[in-house]
């Protein structure tokens, strides 16, 4: 459980941030400017904000109202930077045991070959921090902060210095480092992306101040929090079964809320439970079963909500099953169908629309 | 003597110079460098002043046992001050290339700050750490007006090398041993200058490599 009260003011910018989280993952979504690194280096200490409350699993790190303020190096927090920020002087090992030997007096957490193993470091271990790629020096900023046993897990956009290919190379670690370790985490970022596959908790930051908290499924749903490129990228986000698999045309049958849904094939074993999203931008709605359609999708359902976006557009939010998936179609389109809340329809996905981005892993 | 001496507050002022802010950090900073603009027999005069068994604090400190006047502590004490600004220069310049990033990720694995400093820090800056030590080292060799008017020139007790070659120079038949001398000077400063570089330049491999 986090707790973080914060009011801190540096010329024209003002963070004003409030927010409570339980999730083991928490994402704290913003554009660039809109105060997540400042709200993260206040949680971790390097920051002293004018005023502020912070409480992780009930240890008070800091209440300025009460003048209690726990210095950087005794709050526990594992901060892992957006450049990794090694100790070019240490080996990759050393490196890895830096924060451990600060930390050797309480027992817990993972061992060394342990987090090596997690992360696929083992054979690095003897170098220096220079001679390694920057996917891999962030897999060692990693586990240095999860050997340093930390109460809590600080990952400021730990991929945004990374190309496409590295950081896919990186997100199942941290996917994997939310079911294994039993570290919360916060992680900030900019990527719907991103954020999708790992949070259970959602806030978003818009200048200084929480524009959205809650579980991810809802907060994701809201289009106008995350404007520009990214509002394509929102939508629904749905927790699915693996029901069977169909070997003879490599595709995976998934079950859950709103029915049965068929992507390409997922290397999961049957029953594995894990987190899919639907771009908004990938569901079309129909009125009537379409005949001789090529998507392998069709879920039926009611529609809740119709939102006129900016231009042409309009967000269409339809309820199937116990799920609500949103739809992006245009302003002229949902005029013509008519639509409007309470209207049975479907909501129309292509099997090929779900891809490495939008379907996440394993969830325990 | 001297450089050993004047390390540990050679690094202390450097430290402070680099990384606080603090009233007064103009006047330090002015101060540390004064030994370097003034004429040695002037900051060797200042020394007199202060530390002479009649200065200001000539006299409390010989209460405690510490004679400096005519005495070869005087001699490294004048050394020392002559090459202090020359250290505090390079170590300042390290400290402030270490990046403060790096400190501030040890802070949150855990490092109080002491442990930031002897672990992060120090090893960062360490290159420069031995410049500035080497150069003081050659000042100390090579210092003569702030010692000869402070301590004067006593054979065995106070003399510098300079100092000695100087009167070497003044009585007849005294050139062959000024000439060694000077081989011995040019090949302590070599030494002195390959042995910061070698190191320097190991410390720098280790942070590549």
């Amino acid at each position: 459980m986090i707790e973080v009260s914060v009011r801190h003011r540096r010329g024209a910018f003002a963070l004003e941030a409030e927010f409570a989280a339980a999730g083991r993952v928490t994402a704290l979504f913003g554009r660039s400017g809109s105060g997540k690194s400042t709200l993260v280096d206040v949680i971790a200490g390097l920051v002293r904000p004018d005023r502020g409350r912070i409480v992780v699993d009930g240890v008070v790190l800091l209440d300025t109202a009460a003048r209690i303020r726990v210095p950087v190096h005794r709050r526990r927090i594992g901060y892992v930077f957006q450049e990794a920020r090694l100790m070019p002087h240490l080996s990759v090992r050393q490196n890895l045991l830096f924060g451990r030997f600060f930390a050797r007096h309480r027992s817990g957490g993972p061992s060394l070959d342990a987090v090596a193993d997690l992360l696929g470091i083992a054979p690095l271990l003897e170098r220096r921090p220079a001679g390694l790629s920057g996917g891999e020096r962030q897999r060692v900023a990693i586990g240095r902060a999860l050997l340093a046993r930390p109460r809590l897990l600080l990952m400021d956009e730990p991929l945004s210095a990374l190309d496409a290919a590295r950081k896919a190379e990186i997100l199942p670690y941290v996917a994997q480092l939310r079911d294994e370790a039993r570290v919360p985490i916060v992680y900030v970022s900019h990527a719907v992306a991103e954020v999708a596959r790992l949070a259970d908790t959602v806030v978003v930051l818009d200048e200084g101040r929480v524009a959205a908290c809650g579980p991810a499924a809802e907060v994701l749903r809201r289009a106008a929090l995350f404007p520009g490129r990214e509002t394509a990228e929102t939508g629904a986000l749905l927790s699915l079964r693996v029901a069977a698999h169909d070997d003879a045309f490599g595709l995976t049958h998934l079950d859950g809320a709103p029915g049965r849904l068929t992507v390409p094939r997922v290397p999961l074993p049957t029953g594995s439970s894990l987190r899919v999203r639907v771009r908004a931008r990938d569901v079309l709605v129909a009125r009537e079963a379409p005949r001789g359609l090529s998507a392998r999708n069709v879920l039926p359902g009611t529609v809740v909500a119709v939102t006129p976006g900016e231009g042409a557009h309009a967000r269409v939010e339809i309820a199937c099953g116990g799920a609500v998936l949103v739809a992006e179609v245009t302003r002229l389109a949902a005029h013509e169908l008519g639509l409007a809340p309470g209207l049975p329809v479907l909501a129309i996905v292509k099997s090929v629309a779900f891809d490495e981005e939008t379907i996440g892993v394993l969830e325990i | 003597m001297a450089t050993l001496a004047s390390l540990l507050p050679g690094l202390a002022v450097a430290y402070l110079l680099a990384r606080r802010e603090f009233r007064g950090r103009a006047l330090l900073d002015g101060l540390v460098h004064l030994p370097l603009i003034l004429p040695p027999v002037v900051t060797g005069y200042l020394l007199l002043l202060a530390f002479g068994r009649r200065g200001w604090f000539g006299p409390a400190l010989a209460e405690i046992g510490i004679v400096l006047s005519f005495r070869w502590t005087g001699a490294a004490l004048a050394c020392a001050v002559m090459g202090f600004p020359l250290m505090v220069r390079a170590m300042r310049l390290s400290f402030e290339a270490v990046d403060t990033k790096l400190e501030q990720a040890a802070g949150t694995l855990g490092a109080a700050p002491a442990a930031i400093f002897l672990v992060v820090t120090l090893p960062l800056a360490l290159p420069g750490i031995l410049a500035g030590a080497v150069l003081a080292f050659a000042k100390a060799m090579g210092e003569f007006g702030a010692t000869i008017t402070f301590v004067s020139n006593i054979p065995g007790e106070t003399q510098t090398l300079p100092a000695a070659i100087y009167t070497l120079t003044q009585v007849p038949g005294g050139e062959a041993g000024a000439l060694r001398l000077t081989l011995v000077s040019v090949a302590l400063s070599m030494a002195a200058l390959v042995a910061s570089e070698w190191l320097a330049r190991r410390a720098k491999a280790r942070l590549r490599a």
